[in-house]
């Protein structure tokens, strides 16, 4: 399955930071992280993630620093900030209306636990 | 070396050609390359698949360049290369439309002078050289012929509007038209230079800085002039011939209009320069302000009841506000919004807190002679002034403040410019159109 482009772009902020919230990490990692979350179904272009992270990190959702690793390589890491953590919690709600709205009008049968089956 | 490594550094050395990637963007994205690579190593692929699946998998380099173009455009002001956008047309092409337009705009603005008596010519300098400018950029950005109809609208409107006006030659309101129009001109014509997008905050940030180095430009170049004419006069009166006339009636304002187009291509194609100026022009000026903004502060201190004696200070306060205004725009434009808290940022936030603490000493002083003696056109246009400023100097203090503290980003303080830019020519235009009448023509 070939997830719409569009789709991919507006889940692709909150899943980043969803990920930073689990610790800090770097794009590779993050990009790895996505694919086991979506069993390699939300397939990414890998470098679309850099200019991703530097506009989070532009609007203060994440910070960054580098770090030597071990095998001497230097990694630019990212952090969720305070700012980041409460945009997080708003794209979550905004997530939750979408996707039982969605929810709603394809299992139209199903009861739901906020306000119950119209 | 391995073979790998050729490849990578290959690869690498093709995206740091790029203007739109700092070598820390590339490093960044070159490790992640190694990273996948190695991966596909451990599942058995042998080197060269490995590297050929994880460069199709990085994506095109161009577009990706793109993306941290739109994300970077400061970057991009900082590079010898022309705007992504190619103009249409032959090569040569872009001259020769700058080159007519400029001629355009000097006759045009000449041939008013010979018709009408100076200050109306005066009056209507703003409005004959902005279109030629409008146009180049209607022609350049392929302006959309609904956005070129408004424009045009707005300044026949305008022009027609403050022609109709009664004015005697040394009127105030009319001194303040003079001054303010040009503003909402500049204004009409960003319209133009940001493509029509003028919602777009990004489109607003680089109308800044292509004002910021215009007015480098143009700077340069009536200096430039100014010299050649001097020269001229000289050389011309060794031989007892007084070229004056030709030259200050022909050369001087015929210069000066076509300067505007020339310098406004000059930032467009930016030939012949290294680094933005803007940058450095702050970097020596923001201390040399605080020293003085400072001095004023403590000689305002020691004689209080002067300041309230003098009518002038107010025009004089509103002209520091607008240099103050334009050092922050500068500095905050070319800067990179990523970069952590300097001490640039500090003496920024120094600067502007003492212009605020001036300002208000003489707000102060003269809210009470206004309430005394009246307003009068220049009090009401220099105290509008001064509000418009400093409403924008104190959020961009406690923006600057929640900077260095860390506890926001700088990007916030970029928005509130690129948000508050529209309030200049709305109230340029509230004194160009609006005053005159309330205060009678006077």
């Amino acid at each position: 399955m070939r997830i719409d482009k569009d789709l991919v772009a507006a889940s692709a902020t909150p899943l980043v930071l969803g990920i930073l919230l689990e610790g800090e990490s770097y794009g590779y990692a993050i990009l790895k992280r996505v694919d086991e979350l979506s069993d390699g179904r939300l397939s990414w272009t890998d470098g679309m993630l850099y200019p991703l992270l530097h506009r989070l990190e532009r609007v203060g959702h994440v910070s960054s620093s580098w770090h030597t690793a071990e095998t001497g390589r230097r990694r630019k890491l990212y952090a969720i900030t305070a700012h980041g953590r409460r945009a997080l919690a708003d794209r979550q709600s905004q997530w939750a209306v979408v996707s039982e709205a969605l929810d709603r009008i394809w299992n139209p049968m199903t009861p739901h636990p906020a306000g119950g089956a119209a | 070396m391995s073979e790998l490594d050729l490849e990578i550094a290959r690869w690498s050395t093709h995206l740091r050609r790029n203007p739109a990637l700092a070598d820390a963007d590339v490093e960044e994205m070159e490790a992640h390359l190694r990273d996948r690579v190695a991966d596909l190593v451990d599942r058995g692929l042998d080197e060269d698949e490995a590297f050929l699946i994880a460069v199709k998998r990085m994506g095109n380099v161009d577009a990706i360049a793109q993306e941290f173009a739109r994300e970077h455009a400061e970057r991009l002001w900082k590079q010898l290369v022309p705007p992504p956008a190619a103009p249409p047309g032959v090569p040569g092409a872009e001259l020769a439309v700058v080159l007519a337009l400029a001629a355009g705009a000097a006759l045009v603005s000449r041939a008013v002078a010979e018709a009408f008596a100076p200050e109306r010519a005066a009056l209507c300098a703003s409005l004959l050289v902005g279109p030629f400018l409008g146009a180049y950029f209607a022609w350049k950005r392929a302006l959309s012929t609904d956005v070129t109809a408004v424009l045009v609208a707005v300044l026949v409107v305008t022009g027609t509007v403050v022609n109709s006006y009664p004015f005697d030659a040394d009127d105030a309101t009319l001194v303040l038209v003079i001054l303010h129009l040009p503003v909402v001109v500049w204004f009409v014509v960003g319209v133009a230079y940001a493509g029509g997008d003028w919602r777009s905050h990004q489109q607003r940030m680089h109308l800044v800085r292509f004002t910021g180095e215009w007015v480098v430009y143009y700077t340069l170049l009536a200096l430039g002039g100014g010299v050649l004419v001097g020269l001229t006069m000289a050389a011309f009166a060794a031989i007892d011939v007084d070229a004056s006339r030709v030259l200050v009636e022909w050369v001087l304002p015929l210069g000066a209009a076509g300067a505007v187009l020339v310098a406004a291509w000059l930032v467009e194609a930016k030939q012949a320069v290294i680094e933005n100026i803007a940058p450095v022009l702050t970097r020596v000026f923001t201390p040399l302000t605080i020293l003085m903004l400072a001095a004023v502060l403590v000689a305002f201190a020691a004689r209080p009841g002067l300041v309230a004696a003098d009518r002038d200070l107010l025009i004089l306060m509103a002209a520091i506000l607008v240099l103050v205004l334009g050092l922050l725009l500068y500095s905050v434009s070319a800067r990179d919004p990523l970069e952590p808290p300097r001490l640039a940022d500090t003496l920024q936030l120094v600067l502007v807190a003492l212009a605020i603490a001036v300002d208000a000493v003489v707000l102060v002083a003269m809210v009470a002679r206004i309430a005394e003696f009246g307003p009068s056109p220049n009090k009401v246009a220099a105290l509008g002034l001064n509000l418009v400023i400093l409403v924008n100097l104190a959020r961009s203090a406690w923006l600057t403040l929640g900077f260095l503290r860390r506890t926001r980003p700088f990007a916030d303080l970029e928005r509130w410019q690129t948000t508050y830019l529209p309030a200049y020519p709305a109230w340029a235009a509230v004194v160009a159109l609006v005053l005159p009448p309330v205060f009678a023509f006077s």
